[in-house]
């Protein structure tokens, strides 16, 4: 450290240090210095709002026995459900979002100049999920009232009609919005973990889509014990209006939809401190 | 200061750094030479964290990389060309470093500059060249004005001016009391930058030396000396410590005794030289000898493969 000394140019630079703030400003500045993820998220917006308001102008009470798509509820329709029809296809893109957001780092090469910056390192995955966060919180939020209010134009003067002073209707649209960051920020914690987008989005896909339709090839007691705690359904009772006789409540969904997501970040921890990078 | 202490890393079975030991000094340019695959990348990675020493142990200025609460003031490094995503825009990029150890946008416009990179900064990083990558690399590199300046292969891909701006640039960051050290594979350009050498094969230590040294032991090669009377030149050079052989009957080989001590010897005594040549061993192939026995991919030669067809 001698040498601090003997260059007058590093006068002034003693106020240099790594903190905590300094990281998840510089995570900030990372996720909007890119156009991937302006489009990802503008795509889950967009998707999330036209397709829930489309579901709702094009209610019609006949056509209910049809079922809805997968996810909420127990395929009754009520307008909380149509308005959140687009969840499904917005979790998607918000998963991609978190991934792209951490193994993108590792495909391009750019972890290197991250984990230089900040050989701590747990600062960054801490500090990426703190981003990717509270920025998929408040537009997902947004996102399902705006379907939700679209909606109510769609469903004026239909029997389901419901409006957001109702019983349980905010509570369900936060709920969608909190399920959507929550799968961002395990979008994160699997790109770290696995250090490769293709792989990481694989899973997701496989984790939210595929493995609820699998699973009911378990046995049927097994099954009904089980299926609820999986994170695609767990996550789904977050948002659902009417909860089905065998889902879990609001409450104990976010519970353990929670715990997927930091079990998935706590490895995600575990690898990153532990691995060559 | 780096200083490196019987560090070792292996994968598997594989033991790509063996109980390497070197010491880079602030003041100087350290080259840290081998051929392909000696594990140069290997180490420069341990020295910044990257990758965990499987033994022994480096440290950066007194203390594990990750120790420091300013890294990037400590050590500033250019590893592996492409350590930045494609989709950035230079500037962002450097700034996305600056914020994490809050270093102003005034020293991120300074590198930006100093790297000649002003007209590209807002372009991203993806189409750029292999040369303005590495500018960029080094400008990142330089960001946190480090004590110490580590890089791996700087003039990669870079154009003759290029090279001649990494060449002033190291040269002048070692004169303002910095360590540098740069690896390289090519003996030729590090020579010419260089102070130290560190040189190294299959990941283990072959020379600690300084470039005067290597460069004086690289000519030990005689001296060529030819005349019409060779036979009484002869005697009048031998000596202690001096062999003379000879290949034709006007031709001397000596060693022992440098060419102006010759020229002299042979006008003392009136005898009439019609070549007088140092033979000098060219760097690359000095440091080739050093390191044939342990070069990762060998060539064969094209004879010795026509003859064993």
């Amino acid at each position: 450290m001698t040498v601090t000394e003997l260059s007058p140019t590093r006068a002034g630079t003693r106020a240099y240090k790594v903190t905590g703030p300094r990281v998840l400003r510089a995570e900030w500045a990372k996720f909007w210095s890119l156009r991937s993820s302006w489009i990802t998220l503008g795509v889950a917006v967009v998707l999330l709002v036209a397709l829930g308001a489309i579901a709702s102008a094009t209610y019609s009470p006949d056509a209910t026995a049809q079922g809805g798509p997968p996810g909420p509820g127990s395929g009754e329709q009520d307008a909380v459900s149509l308005a959140l029809l687009g969840v499904t296809f917005a979790s998607l893109a918000l998963g991609v979002l978190g991934v792209l957001l951490s193994a993108g780092e590792y495909t391009t090469g750019m972890i290197r100049s991250t984990l230089t910056a900040v050989p701590r390192r747990l600062p960054v995955l801490w500090s990426k999920a703190a981003v990717i966060g509270p920025i998929t919180l408040v537009l997902a939020t947004l996102g399902a009232l705006a379907a939700f209010q679209l909606g109510t134009l769609g469903l004026d003067g239909e029997r389901i009609a419901l409006s957001l002073g109702d019983d349980g209707v905010l509570r369900s649209l936060a709920g969608a919005g909190l399920y959507l960051a929550l799968v961002a920020v395990a979008g994160v914690a699997l790109g770290v973990l696995l250090r490769s987008s293709a792989g990481a989005i694989a899973v997701l896909v496989g984790v939210l889509l595929i493995l609820p339709g699998l699973a009911s090839l378990l046995p049927e007691s097994l099954y009904d014990t089980v299926s609820p705690y999986f994170p695609s359904n767990a996550g789904s009772a977050m948002y659902t209006l009417h909860q089905s006789s065998d889902a879990l409540s609001p409450g104990a969904g976010l519970a353990v939809f929670a715990g997927w997501v930091a079990l998935t970040l706590a490895a995600a921890a575990w690898r990153l401190r532990k691995s060559d990078a | 200061m780096i200083e490196a202490r019987e560090l070792t890393k292996r994968y598997g079975d594989k033991t790509v750094v063996d109980a390497l030991s070197f010491t880079v000094k602030p003041g100087e340019v350290t080259g840290f030479l081998g051929p392909n695959g000696a594990g140069k990348s290997t180490t420069m990675r341990m020295i910044v964290g990257l990758d965990a020493p499987t033994g022994g142990s480096v440290t950066v200025n007194g203390r594990s990389y990750a120790q420091h609460t300013a890294p990037l003031h400590e050590i500033g490094s250019l590893l592996e060309a492409k350590s930045v995503h494609p989709g950035r825009s230079a500037f962002h990029h450097l700034m996305a470093l600056a914020y994490t150890h809050g270093i102003p946008r005034r020293r991120v416009d300074e590198v930006i500059e100093l790297a000649g990179l002003t007209s590209v900064a807002g372009k991203r990083v993806g189409a750029f060249s292999l040369g303005m990558g590495q500018r960029l690399g080094i400008a990142a590199a330089l960001l946190g004005d480090p004590a110490i300046v580590m890089l791996d292969e700087p003039v990669n891909g870079l154009d003759p001016e290029g090279v001649l701006w990494v060449r002033k640039l190291l040269r002048s960051l070692a004169d303002e009391g910095r360590a540098v050290m740069l690896s390289s594979h090519l003996m030729s350009e590090t020579a010419m930058i260089a102070d130290h050498l560190v040189i190294i094969g299959r990941g283990r230590l072959l020379a600690d030396t300084t470039v005067d040294d290597f460069t004086r032991e690289a000519s030990g090669g005689g001296v060529k000396v030819a005349s019409a009377e060779a036979g009484r030149l002869r005697s009048l050079l031998a000596g202690p410590d001096v062999t003379i052989s000879s290949s034709s009957a006007e031709e001397l080989l000596v060693t022992g005794r440098d060419a102006r001590q010759i020229g002299r010897i042979a006008a003392e005594h009136g005898v009439a030289l019609y070549e007088l040549t140092p033979q000098t061993v060219s760097l690359e192939a000095a440091f080739m000898d050093l390191t044939r026995d342990v070069v990762e991919y060998q060539s064969h030669p094209v004879e010795a493969e026509r003859k064993a067809a």
